[in-house]
């Protein structure tokens, strides 16, 4: 079975109702995608399929077609993305387990919308969750990185 | 460190039983009696000074931050207290958690556990807080829990980057030939100001490394500080931004296998039998084991992939054996019940006469009031794992945990092996909240690693296992009555709490031989010790008899008692017709710390100002783990549900370290306590626990969490902790907040069983 990672074509064999998350996780080490519930209701193990934003945890690895891009393939030529560099500029993670989620999901509401409202970003990011509620800077940090990209 | 050293050090260890006192001052103070775990593990030319600094000769600079970094910002502060006095930038250092070690015992956790309040200074209390720490600098607890950290580092690390500081400018001075008190130092360089010379750390390292520091070493004004006190960049964000393989669930070894756990969801039960022939069938699967510990019972499958492991755990055939206790949550609410009602109380306040005020006094003048929480999940992000190695007899752990040296011990003892031959590896803590003060993981994968032939084995647990096999915090029922006088105010104020005790759970699953007597402080934690002034004040505590395993949770008791004993404050300015602020100035006004945070607070948030419609304030004040914390939380009704606007906070905790971390750290507490407000709670069905994950245990979500305004303030006089104290004002500023909003007076948790959050 082909996989698609950031960029590179991997070879392995899996059942195909893997989910997609420990294919990634135990059978490719590519750990940036966190295991936090395994039934969607967390975000933690968010990844793009094709660029779009999906829960890799229940997402079987014989579901997938396109190319996967995980955190771990956001920053390009050894420089971040706005979005990790604004999480840097606003401090954002403590624990840190959920943000790998937490950005891949901000990515993706600012490609889909650039300059997103409170509302905006609650409903893009209530799938999300973090414990050690970091929620304040998470906003400050999107909207940070929306004003940045706004200027670029 | 040959022989000879170590006899050394045990004589010194006999000595220092003998002059206590001594211990306090000093750079032996962390220096002896344990041996710095530093020097069984140095590089090639890498030299070591304390248990807190190496040096290589590249000038690489290796600093331990031996507390667990669960998100709290500790490793960045702690390696700032040392940085601050060694003089160097914190960006040109590397920051480790290090080896499990007695050098790196918390004593201030211990100094923390009398049974006297923070603002107690009396002679007695100060003798035993003594006490307590040279206690636990022979238990030599490596441990990260009670808020701890910084002030028990705040001195011993500050010493250890001045020491070592000292004798590398012995080591350049003795080079030139000139005075120690001519050489500057900056950036991890000597430098000479007279030749012009400089030397870098590394250079110095080994030499000085030999040197005795001075006896006695200044530690620097906080006029003086350049890192200290001022907001530092977290040395662990760029990883936690790239998806960096920090935590203990990103561990791979060559070989690894990986498992998981089913243990019997009626707690402490046993297994009455076990088909696991399907299972052991499938794809991936090694084999499947038995885990029978005095914690939990039940199975682990092996296997070569997570899911592979989860999956054939479900294929297992099994037959648990019930729990002792109560099969459903009205079943133990019947125990507390009767707990609070005929139990002796062991009272952490008795002033006046309370009895006696109340024997008179007129029913119009009396508030009575019953209140009650659940039992609760920590529910950190990363669930329980731990991945462990048994080869040649040695066993190595991996593991996410706050308490390195009771895995070394407990794990290694597990499986019958010394303790010297087990060594633990700390990794990044995906959330901790006390869950991980626990050390059940790591024992259950030591257990499992001597099954697999030498091979190391991660062993992770379904969020399902995580949610239902956790150490809860307690359930807690609460009874109180209060009188009040004339001019409104309480003249006697009467509390009973009972609940089950956490460390009449713990010393039974991790120590058996050890029994646990007397009171436990926790369950009046909050109420027992805050700096009120009432006439006639006592607050019990009654141990409720549930072996449900409970355990340490953000803030503990306090978690509680903040809801209980701030809830019926606010009945009380309610009945007496005070504001509530102005009930607590009055009541507190032999504490200017904690009149200033109420103060403060009430500038922050406009208290008193008009609201518009359809708005409410609440508010409450906790003095919890030495910081002072008054809060207001604002509510709206927004079509007949409820959102929590904004939260304002004013924290004291004496000395701000980092100002940014600590804010973030207050933040972080509040919305933890908010979040167990408005949904959270593990009940019983069957003698298991009905919650199982995500779906059905519902911490706070983005478009829940409110703003949160955090004022600082630096007036209290000894220093208290930040990860804990902004939790237990926040549930009852919320709960006083929806009573101001709706009328409803909620005395039970979570809030949502009454009203509806958005």
């Amino acid at each position: 079975m082909k996989l698609n990672v950031n960029g590179s074509e991997h070879e392995i064999d899996v059942e195909p109702e893997m989910p997609l998350l420990w294919a990634l996780r135990d059978e490719l080490a590519i750990r940036g995608p966190k295991f936090g519930c395994g039934i969607a209701q967390c975000g933690a193990c968010t990844v793009f399929i094709d660029g779009e934003p999906v829960r890799s945890c229940s997402v079987t690895v014989g579901e997938v077609s396109g190319a996967v891009t995980t955190i771990e393939g956001l920053a390009s030529d050894g420089r971040l993305h706005p979005v990790q560099q604004a999480w840097i500029d606003e401090q954002v993670a403590q624990c840190g387990y959920c943000h790998a989620g937490q950005i891949m999901t901000a990515v993706a509401l600012l490609q889909a919308i650039p300059d997103p409202s409170d509302e905006d970003i609650d409903n893009a990011m209530s799938g999300n969750l973090c414990r050690c509620g970091t929620y304040p800077r998470i906003r400050a940090a999107i909207k940070r990185a929306a004003s940045a990209t706004a200027g670029a | 460190m040959g022989r000879l050293g170590k006899i050394a050090r045990r004589t010194f260890l006999i000595g220092t039983g003998l002059v206590a006192g001594g211990l306090a001052v000093g750079y032996y103070y962390y220096r002896k009696p344990y041996p710095n775990p530093l020097e069984d593990d140095l590089a090639e030319g890498e030299a070591t000074f304390n248990p807190y600094v190496k040096i290589a000769p590249d000038n690489t600079i290796t600093l331990i931050a031996p507390r667990a970094e669960m998100g709290q910002g500790v490793s960045t502060t702690l390696a700032a207290l040392v940085a601050e006095e060694l003089d160097v930038r914190l960006d040109q250092v590397i920051v480790e958690h290090g080896p499990a070690g007695h050098a790196y015992a918390n004593t201030t956790m211990l100094e923390e556990g009398v049974p006297f309040p923070h603002f107690d200074e009396s002679t007695v209390a100060e003798l035993m807080r003594s006490g307590m720490a040279v206690a636990g600098k022979f238990l030599g607890l490596q441990g990260t829990g009670g808020s701890t950290s910084i002030v028990d580092g705040f001195y011993k690390m500050r010493q250890a980057g001045a020491a070592a500081r000292e004798v590398l400018k012995l080591a350049a001075a003795k080079r030139l030939d000139v005075e120690t008190g001519s050489l500057w130092t900056a950036d991890g360089i000597v430098t000479d100001p007279a030749s012009g010379r400089t030397f870098t750390y590394g250079e110095l390292a080994q030499e000085a490394a030999a040197l005795a520091p001075p006896a006695e070493i200044r530690l620097r004004e906080k006029s003086e500080w350049t890192i200290l006190g001022k907001p530092q960049a977290r040395i662990d964000m760029r990883a936690k931004v790239t998806g960096a393989p920090i935590f203990g669930i990103d561990v791979r070894l060559p070989e690894m296998l990986f498992a998981t756990l089913r243990m019997n969801p009626y707690r402490g039960g046993p297994i009455a039998s076990l088909d696991a022939a399907e299972a052991e069938k499938m794809r991936g699967v090694v084999k499947v084991v038995k885990v029978e510990t005095g914690i939990a019972n039940g199975y682990a499958v092996i296997a070569d992939n997570t899911w592979r492991a989860f999956q054939a755990a479900d294929v297992v055939s099994v037959e648990w054996g019930k729990g002792a206790y109560p099969p459903d949550s009205a079943g133990i609410r019947e125990v507390l019940e009767t707990a609070l009602r005929d139990g002796d109380a062991s009272y952490g306040r008795d002033d006046g006469n309370v009895e006696t005020a109340f024997a008179d006094a007129p029913r119009e003048r009396l508030v009575e009031a019953d209140y009650g929480v659940p039992y609760l999940a920590h529910a950190t992000m990363e669930p329980m794992n731990a991945t462990a190695r048994l080869k040649d007899s040695r066993l190595d752990i991996w593991a996410p945990n706050q308490m390195p040296t009771m895995v070394r011990q407990l794990a290694a003892a597990a499986i019958g092996i010394e303790t010297e031959n087990c060594f633990v590896h700390t990794t990044y803590l995906g959330g901790g909240f006390g869950r991980r003060g626990d050390v059940d993981y790591a024992i259950y994968a030591a257990i499992v690693a001597s099954r697999t032939d030498g091979r190391p084995v991660q062993v992770t647990w379904t969020r399902e296992e995580d949610v239902q096999q956790d150490m809860y915090r307690p359930a807690a029922l609460g009874r109180f009555r209060a009188r009040l006088g004339d001019d409104g105010m309480p003249v006697a104020v009467d509390m009973r709490i009972a609940a089950p005790s956490i460390i009449g759970s713990i010393l039974p699953r991790y120590f058996p031989s050890l029994s646990p007597i007397g009171p436990d402080k926790s369950i009046t934690d909050g109420s027992a010790n805050q700096p009120y002034t009432i006439e006639n004040y006592r607050v019990g505590g009654i141990k409720a008899p549930v072996s449900v395993p409970v355990g340490f949770w953000r803030s503990v008791g306090n978690s509680f008692n903040g809801f209980f004993h701030e809830g019926f404050m606010d009945e009380i300015a309610v009945a007496g017709g005070v504001d509530p602020l102005e009930l607590r100035r009055k009541l507190m006004a032999a504490y200017p710390t904690a009149v200033n945070v109420i103060d403060k607070v009430g500038a922050m948030a406009r208290w008193g100002e008009t609201l518009p419609p359809g708005t409410a304030k609440g508010f409450a004040f906790t003095l919890s783990f030495g910081t002072w914390v008054a809060q207001v939380v604002q509510v709206a009704d927004v079509g007949g549900r409820i959102r929590i606007e904004k939260v304002w906070c004013a924290a004291d905790p004496g000395e701000v370290i980092d100002p940014a971390i600590f804010t973030a750290q207050m933040m972080s507490g509040i919305v933890y306590g908010l979040s167990s407000a408005i949904g959270e709670e593990i009940t019983f069905a069957d003698g298991a626990v009905e919650q199982s994950n995500f779906h059905d245990y519902t911490p706070m979500r983005m478009h829940q969490c409110p703003q949160i305004e955090i004022g600082l303030l630096e007036t209290a006089h000894r220093m208290g902790g930040a990860g804990e104290p902004g939790t237990p004002p926040s549930i009852p500023a919320l709960a006083n907040a929806v009573h101001a909003l709706t009328g409803k007076r909620i005395r039970s948790m979570p809030l949502s069983k009454e009203v509806e959050f958005l």
